[in-house]
């Protein structure tokens, strides 16, 4: 069962794929620009793949579930492409508000590029540790998820704003930082091609090391070691050597996966440079040259104004009932907790803002932006970097 | 205090901008500006009136928006600080703090120390910060809800011209508003949920206006969690203890003073179990090794009777048994009980013969009862063995000497003397875990190990929480109030008759977008042209 649902989720990331072209047709075609607020006939097929798309990913989760007898939510591939899905949901709920293909153009992506990059942790169905044994796991870590895509969705508004709005004719700090959060999503891309690539062909390179404890201690490697662990010896043949060695604080596995992906991002990157022969934004500058700028701004606006009271909700409210019942407190300054904290506090400072200092259009993109870069930071860096009572057993 | 009468004859307080009745405006500045600032209806805020004495000036600081946002980013700063390195309460206990940090992490650790942020979430100037912020919560609020209130309570259905040429969504037609047009016009507001008021044929529309409260209850809410929080230095209001629990013993329950009483039968710790649970489980069970799957106290809770009689035993009276476990703590008036730490394997008695070193024939047992030993055993035959010194927790002291860490029997050792018929004065021997000392000359007998019985040990935390409930309320309101105000639009539309005209102008405190849209339905096909965004049309031009 458990392959069986494997394969409705790489339907749902095929299908995605699909609705991403129909939604680029959906802008291309010139026949219907004067005829506003009608979705033309490609909007509406790729509105169709995109549900069929959900409705697969949900057959996944609810396999998934059955099959393991709790909700799939329970570890980092699980959780992310959970967040993906919901993405998906809330970009169809939106969608169904403002009618507008290019926000499909721009959010299915980015959830395929969340749902890749989930897929590259481990897979297996895991047993739940006595602390997540509860009922409240479905309710905090969905909801949090659910507020957290809804969220997202000023981010993909904000990319298209920041995209038509920023002048690409000069070299500005807004062109720049537009390509640092462009390179960001390609070096995810760049993650996934590598992590992919070395799975395929099976590499596997085990280390012998020193551990910070100065234990000696065992790594395996899947992707060559351009770094390798405190004191490492190779204990494979015909592996790749280390270039480098790490100090034993430092995790060099990790930093070894995140050096592949900035190469691989630098190397994609340049390529698109390349055959773009100009900025990338620039590139995508025309595809949204037909949008109402008022309308992308309140798309965000309004994204964040649903999404914030579902955050708090599921981020902070549940997750204090569950602590109280699981850790015997409601707040105990956890990474993630702090972190969920530090989301709220971000949004609040968003609203406050823009209700009251009118940041609108492009400041406000920019803020729904880094908002974005904060919740990623949440899930990617505090699970993996800063380990704390909510690391999932990642690798 | 002083007041402005306005034109239309209404009364405002000092410093009002749009006349709370009318709309018509009051201020010099604002009448030079093509549309009126709609924020707080213009009225009269104590911030933007006064500014003399110092109690002014603070009033202005913590209600300015400006001022609060900026605290948010402070605390939202200083709080992602505090996540760089773990917290001093999640280090292991192994060493001094100072010296933790600094040989995990360096000189940076140590200025992490240094500058107090190992403790950043209890420090003074990170409480100071949630303070000002909550003093700017409150302040912010009633600066504006009070005059906010009594503008949307005193608004008339007329508004001045002066009024309604400046709201954003504007636009007069040449149109005679026949009595067909007003009624459709009407049915439509109707339809989408508008109240309507009427006044000598100009007419307000009006919806959702309790959204325009949602931020002030969501603040209320959040004051009402801080003081919560703050209510936990109150004594008695909360406590912390933990219980460790033997297997077969019963203590009372810390905080209760006397009143609880909890036995552990059994603890439980369990793993998954590749070839026991289910399949589908097995690739993770094999590649993460030991997956717990239970941590478990089969306890029983008793209620003492009586007073308590220093020195006697308590009467207890049963009142349940019940498995404690994660995510399901022992409840009890207030209490609550958590499994939270637990120790395997206790050593809790150990056996030993004794033993004649030449010939190997031995003598009886001694079972020492590690957690309280008898001091004397009576084997019978001229055979005895007393205890002369027990340390549980054995170790060499600064001066060398046998002395004990703890009164937990990690590493018990003892200093035994050992009578017999040829030895009627006693010999004394040292016996530890793998050492056997003859510390006063060379002996004939000896005490054999024979073997340990162990127990396992529970750690539960003891909580009461009484201000959860408040915190809990606090949470409540919030949630009603961001709800509130993000779910819900404020909106009004004005119709007004003016020289053979037809003036329409409309408000929605956000989602303009929303708005447009529900304009156009509400004014189609009535001949009178729907309020305009002036704004959007400022931009295309």
């Amino acid at each position: 069962m458990v392959e069986l649902s494997s394969n409705f989720l790489f339907a749902a990331f095929i299908l995605y794929l699909v609705g991403i072209l129909f939604f680029g047709g959906a802008i291309k075609d010139k026949r219907h620009a004067d005829k506003k607020n009608t979705p033309n006939k490609w909007a509406k097929i790729g509105l169709v793949v995109t549900i069929v798309g959900f409705l697969s990913q949900l057959t996944f989760f609810i396999l998934r579930w059955i099959a393991s007898g709790h909700a799939p939510v329970s570890n980092l591939f699980e959780f992310t492409t959970f967040f993906g899905m919901s993405l998906v949901g809330a970009f169809i709920v939106i969608y169904f508000m403002y009618k507008t293909p290019l926000l499909g153009l721009f959010t299915l992506p980015v959830a395929a590029l969340i749902i890749a990059y989930g897929s590259m942790f481990p897979r297996e169905v895991t047993p739940l540790i006595p602390a997540l044994q509860s009922y409240w796991l479905h309710i905090h870590v969905t909801t949090t998820a659910i507020g957290q895509a809804i969220l997202a969705i000023s981010f993909a508004a904000g990319l298209i704003y920041l995209v038509r709005s920023v002048d690409q004719t000069k070299k500005t700090k807004s062109t720049l930082w537009l390509e640092v959060v462009l390179f960001g999503l390609i070096s995810t891309l760049g993650f996934v091609f590598v992590s992919s690539f070395f799975a395929a062909t099976d590499y596997s390179a085990n280390f012998n090391y020193i551990n910070k404890d100065g234990q000696p201690a065992t790594e395996e490697y899947t992707i060559p070691a351009l770094v390798g662990p405190h004191q490492f010896e190779l204990t494979d043949k015909d592996r790749f050597e280390p270039l480098f060695e790490t100090p034993a604080i430092i995790s060099a596995k990790k930093l070894n996966t995140v050096i592949w992906s900035l190469a691989a991002g630098i190397v994609l990157y340049v390529l698109l440079r390349a055959i773009l022969r100009k900025r990338v934004a620039a590139a995508l500058q025309p595809w949204t040259k037909n949008i109402n700028m008022d309308l992308v701004d309140e798309i965000g606006y309004r994204s964040v104004l649903i999404g914030f009271p579902v955050f708090t909700l599921g981020g902070l409210i549940f997750a204090m009932i569950w602590a109280q019942i699981a850790w015997t407190r409601f707040w105990g300054w956890d990474p993630k907790e702090v972190w969920a904290l530090i989301t709220w506090l971000f949004y609040a400072a968003f609203l406050h803002l823009r209700l009251s200092k009118g940041w609108h259009g492009e400041k406000s993109a920019w803020l729904a932006v880094i908002g974005f870069i904060i919740i990623m930071f949440n899930l990617v860096a505090v699970n993996l970097v800063i380990a704390g009572l909510h690391s999932y057993a990642g690798s | 205090m002083n007041e402005v009468k306005c034109e239309c004859g209404h009364i405002n307080p000092q410093g009002t901008i749009l006349c709370e009745s009318c709309g018509r405006v009051l201020e010099d500045k604002e009448k030079e500006k093509q549309l009126v600032d709609m924020r707080y209806e213009g009225s009269a805020r104590r911030s933007q009136t006064y500014n003399k004495t110092i109690i002014d000036k603070i009033w202005n600081f913590f209600s300015s928006v400006k001022v609060g946002v900026w605290l948010i980013i402070i605390l939202l700063v200083a709080s992602s600080l505090g996540t760089i390195f773990p917290q001093e309460m999640y280090i292991p206990p192994v060493m001094p703090a100072w010296e933790y940090y600094e040989e995990q992490y360096g000189w940076l650790g140590k200025l992490y120390y240094d500058l107090g942020f190992h403790n950043l979430y209890s420090s003074w100037w990170y409480l100071l910060l949630i303070a000002a912020l909550g003093i700017s919560l409150v302040i912010a609020s009633l600066d504006r809800v009070v005059p906010l209130y009594r503008s949307l309570k005193n608004q008339r259905v007329s508004r001045h011209e002066s009024f309604l040429k400046r709201q954003r969504m504007f636009s007069t037609s040449d149109a005679v508003l026949t009595d067909e047009a007003v009624g459709k016009i009407k049915e439509n507001l109707t339809k989408k949920r508008y109240k309507l008021r009427e006044e000598n044929g100009d007419i307000l529309a009006e919806k959702n206006r309790f959204s325009r409260w949602g931020p002030y209850v969501n603040h209320l809410g959040l004051i009402i969690f801080l003081i919560g929080g703050m209510l936990r230095f109150v004594p008695g209001m909360y406590v912390d203890e933990i219980l460790w629990l033997r297997e077969g013993e019963t203590k009372a329950i810390p905080g209760t003073e006397g009143r609880y009483y909890l036995e552990n039968n059994q603890f439980i710790f369990e793993v998954y179990d590749k070839d026991k649970d289910e399949e589908v489980f097995q690739d993770a069970i094999n590649k993460a090794g030991t997956v717990v799957k239970n941590y478990q106290t089969d306890a029983t809770l008793y209620q003492r009777q009586g007073e308590i009689v220093p020195g006697e035993k308590p009467e207890l009276e049963k009142i349940r048994d019940q498995a404690i476990q994660v995510n399901k703590p022992l409840k009890i008036d207030g209490f609550a009980l958590y499994q939270v730490d637990y120790k395997l394997d206790e050593m809790s008695k150990m056996a030993f013969k004794l033993e004649n070193k030449e010939t190997g024939d031995q003598f009886g047992d001694v079972t020492v009862d590690l957690y309280d030993p008898e001091m004397k055993y009576d084997l019978g035959k001229g055979y005895k063995v007393e205890v002369m010194s027990y340390f549980p927790d054995f170790e060499f002291n600064e001066d060398g000497e046998p002395a004990t860490k703890s009164r937990i029997p990690n590493n018990p050792a003892f200093i035994f003397k050992m009578f017999t018929p040829e030895n009627t004065e006693g010999e004394v021997s040292f016996v530890a875990i793998r050492q056997n000392l003859e510390p006063l000359g060379e002996n004939d007998y000896k005490m054999t190990f024979a073997g340990i019985e162990t127990k396992n040990v529970t750690a539960l935390t003891v909580r009461k929480d009484h201000t959860l409930w408040i915190i809990g309320l606090g949470g409540l309101i919030f949630m009603i109030g961001v709800i509130q105000g993000a779910y819900w639009n404020h909106r009004r539309v004005w119709l007004r008759r003016i020289n053979n005209q037809v003036w329409t102008a409309a408000h929605t405190n956000k989602n303009w977008h929303g708005l447009k849209r529900e304009l156009e339905d509400v004014f189609s096909d009535s001949g009178i042209a729907a309020p305009e965004d002036q704004v959007a049309e400022e931009k295309k031009e």
